[in-house]
């Protein structure tokens, strides 16, 4: 018989113990082992997923930061230029106003410096003739002045034509008190003669005179009845000096002054008082 | 000159005895247990392993492999008994290198020992698998007629399983011994190396086909189970 039936038995259980045995001891740890080691892996390929996609998710986030970013800048820089544009105009503005009030200022400061220097000029003018005058008037005083003064002025009155002799004749006519005749000197009784000759055939009319002395009219001969006067003086012809400089100064200060003043001839003056 | 080892008789008590089949898988169970036991006392979870665990890795992750190619879809669960089955009749062949040993599969006791191990885990696993009613309900299909040739097959593969591996082991160490006599030298030693390969291939043979014997006998669980997966 091949069979031991006693081998047999003690084969059948070593065979089961060797079973155990390797259950215990191989299987079980090996598989074990390589459960926990692909179960390692996995948790660390899931770690690395989850990290991958965090990151990913991060990137992301960042890339939306930054192109927001980009287009804050970006709208801020327009409104910057936008504003430094207003701003500029703003500036250029005020600066040109500025300049203009100031062109102005200057304009009028030195329409002013002329003015003043005008005036002084004329100031200045006027003294230096009324010395001049003074002198040459002392001078003359051997010569009869007042002779030629009321010549001269006779004259100009019977050459007064026209309106200012309507109105003068007008005033004489309604004056109740006799018309005035003002002199810097005493007139003699001959030249009284003379002007109320003058009168008398320049109005047609016997005018009555009364005669007065005032040395503040420089070298001069002044008619005055019912608010109208008659004068004629040397300040007339200063005026008319102090007129033509003032003029000439004023067309100089101005760029389109090209014609000259025409000197004014001294006429006899009427006012309206 | 003796046919199995069960003829080597080192002690004997009555019905008792300690032949060179129970040695020889003594030393067998001893070198895979405590080989075992050395290897698997540090394992290393990490990427980085030993050459040993390397190896026990390959060798168990191999079977698990064939198990569910076979069709068992938790190879875990026979891996026990199909594993040591190879892995028994595997070291007991490679064993044969060395001198005076006999491998126990050499022995009808042993491989009757194991076919009937085989012959038990059939129904074992069928009935954990589909239960008791469903697994003698196999026997009966597809008609009742077929009861006694499911039997008849039962019982002679079993007996098949236990003959084969003897008489190739046997025949191997057979052989061997009768070219010792008539050349004994280089040629006995191109015999054991062919040995080592047919010792492999039986080893292969055997535990597949007792995996082959314990799928059909668990298919219908099998089949009903992969159903409702994809279902």
């Amino acid at each position: 018989m091949l069979i031991d039936w006693f081998t047999f038995c003690a084969q059948l259980i070593n065979f089961l113990i060797l079973v155990w045995l390797l259950k215990r001891f191989l299987y079980k740890p090996i598989l074990n082992a390589i459960d926990a080691r692909e179960k390692r892996i996995a948790v660390e390929l899931a770690d690395a997923d989850a990290k991958k996609s965090e990151a990913q998710k991060e990137r992301d986030e960042f890339q939306q930061k930054n192109e927001e970013f980009e287009q804050q800048r970006a709208a801020l820089m327009d409104r910057t230029a936008d504003e430094v544009k207003t701003e500029r105009q703003r500036l250029l503005e005020e600066a040109h106003n500025a300049a203009s009030s100031l062109s102005v200022k200057l304009r009028e400061t030195l329409e002013n410096d002329a003015r003043n220097l005008n005036q002084a000029v004329g100031r200045r003018a006027r003294q230096e003739v009324f010395a001049i005058a003074r002198k040459t008037l002392a001078d003359l005083a051997s010569t009869n002045l007042e002779e030629c003064l009321v010549g001269v002025f006779t004259r100009r009155l019977r050459a007064m034509d026209g309106e200012a002799k309507q109105v003068f004749a007008q005033a004489i006519k309604t004056a109740p008190d006799p018309v005035l005749v003002r002199s810097a000197f005493d007139l003699s009784a001959e030249q009284h003669t003379v002007i109320q000759n003058a009168l008398n055939e320049t109005f047609s009319a016997d005018i009555p005179l009364k005669f007065e002395t005032v040395p503040d009219l420089i070298s001069g001969i002044e008619l005055s009845s019912n608010g109208q006067k008659v004068a004629w003086s040397i300040a007339n012809y200063l005026d008319l000096l102090e007129t033509g400089v003032g003029e000439l100064l004023k067309k100089q200060g101005s760029p389109d002054a090209k014609a000259k003043p025409e000197p004014h001839k001294p006429e006899l003056e009427t006012t309206n008082r | 000159m003796h046919l199995s080892p069960d003829q080597m008789i080192f002690w004997q008590y009555g019905f008792f005895k300690l032949n060179g089949t129970i040695v020889f898988t003594w030393g067998l169970m001893l070198v895979l247990a405590v080989g075992s036991k050395l290897i698997t006392r540090n394992l290393s979870t990490g990427m980085k392993r030993s050459r040993w665990q390397n190896l026990l890795e390959i060798i168990v992750s191999g079977m698990e492999k064939q198990i569910e190619e076979i069709g068992l879809y938790r190879p875990e669960k026979y891996i026990g008994f199909l594993g040591t089955l190879f892995l028994f009749v595997a070291l007991g062949s490679l064993c044969t290198i060395i001198p005076y040993y006999e491998p126990p599969t050499g022995s009808l006791s042993t491989t009757a020992a194991l076919a009937l191990c085989v012959f038990v885990a059939v129904p074992f696993f069928g009935i954990q698998e589909q239960g008791f009613v469903n697994y003698l309900k196999s026997y009966v299909s597809p008609t009742f007629i077929m009861l006694p040739f499911h039997i008849i097959s039962e019982l002679s593969r079993t007996l098949a399983l236990a003959v084969r591996l003897f008489g190739n082991m046997m025949s191997g160490v057979m052989i061997i011994a009768i070219l010792l006599i008539i050349t004994p030298l280089i040629f006995p030693i191109a015999m054991t190396v062919l040995g080592l390969l047919t010792g492999m291939v039986q080893a292969y043979i055997f535990s597949i086909l007792a995996a082959v014997y314990i799928a059909a006998g668990t298919r219908v669980h099998n089949l009903a189970t992969e159903a409702e997966e994809k279902h």
